[in-house]
C-alpha cells in the first residue's frame, strides 16, 4: 500500500503517529517523517491515522 | 435492523464507518440538516475564512464500506417518538429507527441584547463562514464578541485580511477557561503584539447602528465600533429533537462510556460528538462535554462498537472512555496543541520556554499532570498523551 502526506497541508501535528508510529513519527526537529511503502496488514491502522489527521493530509492508495 | 444517525458531521460520519467496520450488515440512514456531505470545521476560522476554500477542499473523504447510506440532506429532526421509534423531520417525513445516534453538534450561542439585525454574524457552519468573509473582504474594522479559540483565531485571521480587529469579552483574558489566566495573558499580548485591541471583563448592552451594525455599546458606557460584529461567546447543544423522553439533556446528551444514553434503559439512543456528556474515565468520573475534534471520530468508533456489541450480544460493551482529549489551534504563526482536560487544573507550570515564545506547559491538580499545552513544540507533547493513557 503507498501512503502520501501533502505537505502543504501537514501541521506536524503528530496525531497519526499514535495510530500507527512505525510509520509515522515526528522528527527531533517537529517535522513529520513517514514511510511511503507500507505492508498492507497496516491497512486498518494507517486508515485510522488518516480519519485522525486535523489537515486531513494523509491519502491512501 | 436500521440505525438512524441524526447530524451529519464528523461524528456522524464516523459512526457509520465504525459500525460497517465492525461488520452490522443493516440499514444506516443520516440526516442533516446541511445541505453537505460531512466536512472538516476547523478551517473555517483560519484557512477557508482567509482563503476562500470550496466545500469540495472541506469535505471528508468518505470509506467505500458507507457507500450504500442513505444520506437525508436539507432536512432537520424536529421531534422524537420514543414509543413508536420514529423521529419526525422538518419536511413531515418520518424516519423510523431501531436504533438512534443523535450526533448533531452544537449551535452558536447570541447576544440577547437590543439593537441592529444586519452586519452582525457567527461561525458554525460552512454558509455562515462564507458569510462572515463575504463581510470581512469589504471590512476595515471588525468587532469580535467573546475572547475563546474562536474568537481569537478570527481575529488573527482578520489581521492577516489586513482588518483592524477589537475583541470584547466578559472574561479577564482570553481563552480564560481553558488556559487561566497566565497563559491567557500571554495569549492576549502575542494578539496585541498584532495590534488587536483588547476590552476585557466587559458586559455588551447593545448593538450600535440602525438597521446595520457599526458596533457594540458596553454596559460601560464606551463604543467600539467596527464595520461589522461577530459574536462567539460559546455553544449551545442542539438536543431540542430529543425532548419529551427520559434521556438527560442537561448540557447535551448524558451517556455512559458505550455512548449509550443512560435512560431509558430499554431504548437504544446513542450520542456521539460534539453533543456527547459523559465521563473522562482517565481524568475523574464527572461526565464533561468536550468540543475538541479529537473526539467526533473517538465516541463514534467507540457507538459503533457499542451498537453492533449490543445487537449480537444483547448487553452493553462496558469499556472504559480511554479517550484523552485533544485540540489544537492555529493562531498567527503560532500552533497550540493541548492533550488532557486543562480546565480541571488548579496550578500551571512551565517546563520548556516561555510563556511568550515556544513553550510546553503543565496542568496539574494537585501533583498529578491533568492537561498539557505547547506552542510550536507538538513533538514534545506525545509522551504526554501516553502518560495520559497509562497513568490517571
Ligand atoms: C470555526 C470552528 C473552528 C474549530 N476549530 C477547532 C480546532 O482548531 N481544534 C479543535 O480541536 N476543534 C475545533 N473545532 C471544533 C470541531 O470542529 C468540532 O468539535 C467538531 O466539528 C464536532 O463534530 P460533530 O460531528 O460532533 O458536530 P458538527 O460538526 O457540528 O455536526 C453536527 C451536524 O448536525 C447538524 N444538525 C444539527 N441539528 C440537527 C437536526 N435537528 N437535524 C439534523 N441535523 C442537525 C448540523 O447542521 C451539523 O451539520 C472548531 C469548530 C468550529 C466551528
Ligand atoms: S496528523 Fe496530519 S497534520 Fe499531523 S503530523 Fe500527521 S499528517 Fe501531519
Amino acid at each position: 500500500m503507498k501512503v502520501h502526506v501533502d505537505m502543504e497541508k501537514c501541521q506536524h501535528y503528530g496525531q497519526c503517529v499514535f495510530e500507527a508510529d512505525d510509520v509515522f513519527s515526528l522528527g527531533d526537529d517537529g517535522k513529520l517523517v513517514y514511510k511511503a511503502d507500507v505492508d498492507d496488514s497496516r491497512r486498518s491502522d494507517v486508515e485510522s491515522a488518516v480519519d485522525v489527521c486535523p489537515m486531513q493530509a494523509i491519502t491512501v492508495e | 435492523m436500521k440505525v438512524l444517525i441524526v447530524g451529519a458531521g464528523l461524528a456522524g460520519l464516523r459512526s457509520a464507518e465504525s459500525l460497517r467496520g465492525v461488520g452490522f450488515a443493516g440499514e444506516i440512514t443520516i440526516v442533516g440538516e446541511e445541505p453537505h456531505f460531512p466536512y472538516n470545521r476547523p478551517p473555517l476560522s483560519k484557512d477557508a475564512l482567509a482563503n476562500g476554500l470550496t466545500i469540495a477542499d472541506l469535505e471528508f473523504k468518505r470509506r467505500e464500506s458507507i457507500a450504500d447510506v442513505t444520506w437525508i440532506f436539507n432536512d432537520s429532526a424536529i421531534s422524537t417518538d420514543y414509543q413508536k421509534q420514529n423521529v419526525l423531520l422538518d419536511s413531515g417525513r418520518l424516519e423510523s429507527f431501531d436504533v438512534l445516534v443523535a450526533a448533531t453538534g452544537i449551535r452558536p450561542r447570541r447576544l440577547k441584547v437590543p439593537g441592529a439585525e444586519k452586519s452582525k454574524f457567527s461561525l458554525r457552519n460552512f454558509m455562515e463562514a462564507q458569510e462572515l468573509r463575504a463581510s470581512m473582504l469589504g471590512a476595515r474594522k471588525m468587532v469580535i464578541v467573546g475572547a475563546g479559540f474562536i474568537g481569537c483565531e478570527i481575529a488573527a485571521t482578520a489581521r492577516k485580511l489586513g482588518i483592524d480587529v477589537a475583541v470584547v469579552a466578559a472574561d479577564p483574558e482570553p481563552m480564560f477557561r481553558p488556559l487561566g489566566a497566565e497563559f491567557g495573558r500571554a495569549m492576549r499580548r502575542r494578539h496585541e503584539a498584532h495590534d488587536v485591541s483588547f476590552h476585557m471583563d466587559a458586559k455588551i448592552a447593545g448593538y450600535l447602528g440602525g438597521d446595520s451594525a457599526t458596533g457594540v455599546s458596553l454596559e460601560s458606557g464606551e463604543e467600539i465600533l467596527g464595520d461589522l460584529v461577530v459574536e462567539a461567546i460559546g455553544s449551545l447543544p442542539n438536543t431540542e429533537w430529543l425532548a419529551g423522553g427520559e434521556l438527560d439533556l442537561q448540557d447535551g446528551v448524558l451517556v455512559d462510556s458505550s455512548m449509550r444514553a443512560t435512560a431509558p434503559s430499554d431504548l437504544s439512543v446513542y450520542a456521539v460528538g460534539d453533543v456527547a456528556r459523559y465521563a473522562f474515565d482517565l481524568f475523574d468520573s464527572t461526565p464533561r462535554r468536550i468540543e475538541h475534534w479529537n473526539l467526533p471520530t473517538e465516541t463514534g468508533r467507540r457507538a459503533g462498537k457499542s451498537i453492533a456489541h449490543f445487537l449480537t450480544t444483547g448487553e452493553v460493551l462496558a469499556e472504559p472512555v480511554n479517550f484523552v482529549p485533544s485540540f489544537w489551534s492555529d493562531q498567527y504563526d503560532d500552533n497550540l496543541q493541548s492533550f488532557g482536560i486543562l480546565g480541571i487544573a488548579d496550578s500551571i507550570k512551565v517546563v520548556e520556554g516561555d510563556l511568550m515564545g515556544d513553550c510546553v506547559v503543565e496542568y496539574l491538580r494537585g501533583d498529578n499532570v491533568v492537561g498539557v499545552v505547547g506552542v510550536n513544540t507538538s513533538a514534545k507533547l506525545a509522551p504526554y498523551r501516553k502518560r495520559f493513557q497509562e497513568i490517571n
